[in-house]
């Protein structure tokens, strides 16, 4: 029986404290659209994906009405681009990824991933000519999210892909410029990138996956946050309890709401991804909790112990809550989403090298961080590559999503609106790693053993 | 099934009455109040059977919601599975 305390708790939770159901995303598999035709190929795709999703949004809203519970984002991810477009030219990608921003406007839904290719041991045709699009595809679209895995813990790291995706990125910003750049957040650069992701912009409809499948992605940054208000001087120990029990709860929520999701499309459920999702809300932030916990700062010595508790604490609380578990699954630290980020930079305390450490105890990376926009493209590769071998090396997956703003620098600022956000220009190493980033082939995969 | 009505707002007569009214018209069989008046502030927590609804529920809770609106209140319908989930193991 349900009691009255517990029918306030949730309440609360929903109205003051920001909980809500990040995204529910369906994949959906393109393989079946395969076609030596490019303009046949478009149209498969525009219509299996406007086939399949035709009732995400509405059962969305259904979901959302029914629990009381806000279902922030409607989201749709396809097979990687490059395993379905096989050997169509670079302007077929392009055309591509119009279909896709096309089929997203159809359907109402909020982003489409997939514009994608994998690419850590090497390149194919495809994948090639799909990446020397991605600029192009992204300033030509409204919804479409790019994602390239450009290394794994066993294939190593394609330092010729994270070449090409430096240039990608600041051809996208460039090309996007006229709205802060804005191209490049939604291109993210993956180590070990999980086959279903609900999360953008790195989602994509991996191989292994059904026809069809929907995974959830929970939020609630705010709600850890005020149990830890209110949990007073507790010690770690406790901290780490009542962080468990809360996450526990939220995760049940995202787990109702798949299933109920699944059970009205008739499709699978795949996964309930674990993440902890700020939003540029206030209350709904992830440096919050850190300083909930006792950190004067976000960046100051000791974030990357409370981010580790933290994450971890959240995965156990939410593992028992939801049948299968998967996709990003830790706590998300990009700058731009998250006001306490956001003011930590601002105040000085957090710098690009400590958010680098804090990436390498949670999900997911470099995440909508601001570069100047004369950040040479070699800098960017060593930025992420130094992120991608801390994926790599730590069997984790990794990303890097930088925005080097066109014609800006630091003590500027770009502003995306909404979920996306607003993001100082961050100060950055200008020493250059342009002899190493250049030599290319691949960093071999690293050694499992002799663990130090 | 239930559905947990909350209904928050200024105090006035007749407020139970008209959701009870609203409900009864839905057939949604009202088995559990528990309502309070904290200085003019009115509090209320209503647990419906809705099993013989004879409308979908998405529409119930809309229904409901219009009425809070006309009378100034703020009135949230939920299924009863979101608190089941997150409060029993």
């Amino acid at each position: 029986m349900i009691n009255t305390k517990d029918i306030l708790e949730t309440i609360n939770m929903i109205r003051q404290e920001n909980l809500d159901i990040r995204t529910i995303t369906m994949g959906v598999s393109l393989y079946d659209c395969v076609s030596e035709d490019e303009d046949r190929l478009c149209e498969k795709i525009y219509d299996k994906i406007t086939r399949c999703a035709e009732n995400l949004v509405k059962t969305g809203c259904d979901i959302e009405k029914k629990y009381g519970i806000p279902i922030v984002n409607k989201r749709v991810s396809v097979t990687p681009v490059s395993l379905v477009g096989g050997n169509i030219s670079a302007d077929g990608y392009i055309k591509i990824a119009n279909t896709l921003d096309r089929a997203a406007k159809t359907l109402g839904i909020n982003f489409i991933g997939g514009f994608s290719a994998l690419v850590h041991k090497g390149m194919t045709k495809g994948a090639r000519n799909l990446i020397s699009v991605i600029p192009q595809a992204l300033s030509q679209t409204d919804f479409v999210c790019s994602s390239v895995n450009v290394a794994t813990t066993k294939a190593g790291i394609n330092m010729d892909a994270i070449r090409l995706m430096g240039d990608a990125i600041k051809r996208t910003a460039a090309l996007t410029a006229d709205k802060d750049s804005i191209g490049c957040a939604k291109l993210v650069v993956f180590a070990n990138v999980p086959e279903d992701n609900p999360f953008m912009a790195g989602a994509f409809h991996g191989v292994g996956e059904p026809e069809t499948v929907i995974n959830v992605g929970v939020s609630g940054p705010g709600v850890v946050s005020s149990a830890i208000r209110r949990a007073g001087d507790c010690n770690l120990s406790e901290l780490a309890e009542i962080i468990k029990k809360t996450a526990f709860k939220i995760t049940r929520v995202g787990q109702l709401v798949a299933s109920e999701a699944s059970e009205m499309l008739g499709v699978p459920f795949g996964i309930v991804d674990l993440s902890l999702a700020p939003t540029p809300a206030i209350g709904d932030s992830v440096a919050h909790i850190l300083e909930e916990m006792g950190l004067e700062s976000c960046g100051a010595h000791g974030t990357t112990a409370a981010l580790a508790m933290l994450n971890d604490a959240v995965k156990k609380g939410g593992v028992m809550a939801s049948s299968h578990v998967g996709g990003l699954s830790g706590a998300f630290i990009p700058v731009s989403e998250d006001a306490g980020m956001i003011a930590a930079v601002e105040r000085g305390a957090l710098s690009l090298e400590k958010l680098e450490a804090m990436t390498a105890v949670c999900s997911v990376g470099l995440d909508m961080i601001a570069i100047p926009g004369d950040t040479s493209q070699d800098v960017i590769c060593g930025i992420i590559a130094d992120e991608i071998s801390i994926g790599v090396i730590n069997t984790k997956t990794t990303a890097v999503r930088v925005i080097p703003a066109y014609g800006k620098g630091v003590g500027e600022s770009i502003d995306f609106g909404g979920l996306l956000g607003r993001a100082p220009v961050m100060e950055i190493n200008r020493y250059s790693p342009a002899k190493f980033v250049s030599r290319g082939g691949r960093i071999p995969a690293p050694i499992h053993s002799l663990k130090n | 099934m239930k559905a947990v009505i909350t209904v928050t707002g200024k105090d006035s007569v007749g407020i139970i009455a008209a959701v009870s009214a609203e409900c009864a018209k839905y057939s949604a069989n009202i088995v559990d109040i528990s309502q309070s008046v904290l200085s003019e502030y009115f509090a209320m927590i209503m647990l419906a059977d809705i099993d013989k609804l004879e409308i979908p529920f998405s529409e119930f809770v809309d229904r409901l919601s219009e009425l809070g609106r006309g009378k100034g209140l703020d009135i949230h319908t939920m299924h009863e599975d979101i608190f089941n989930s997150m409060h029993q193991i």
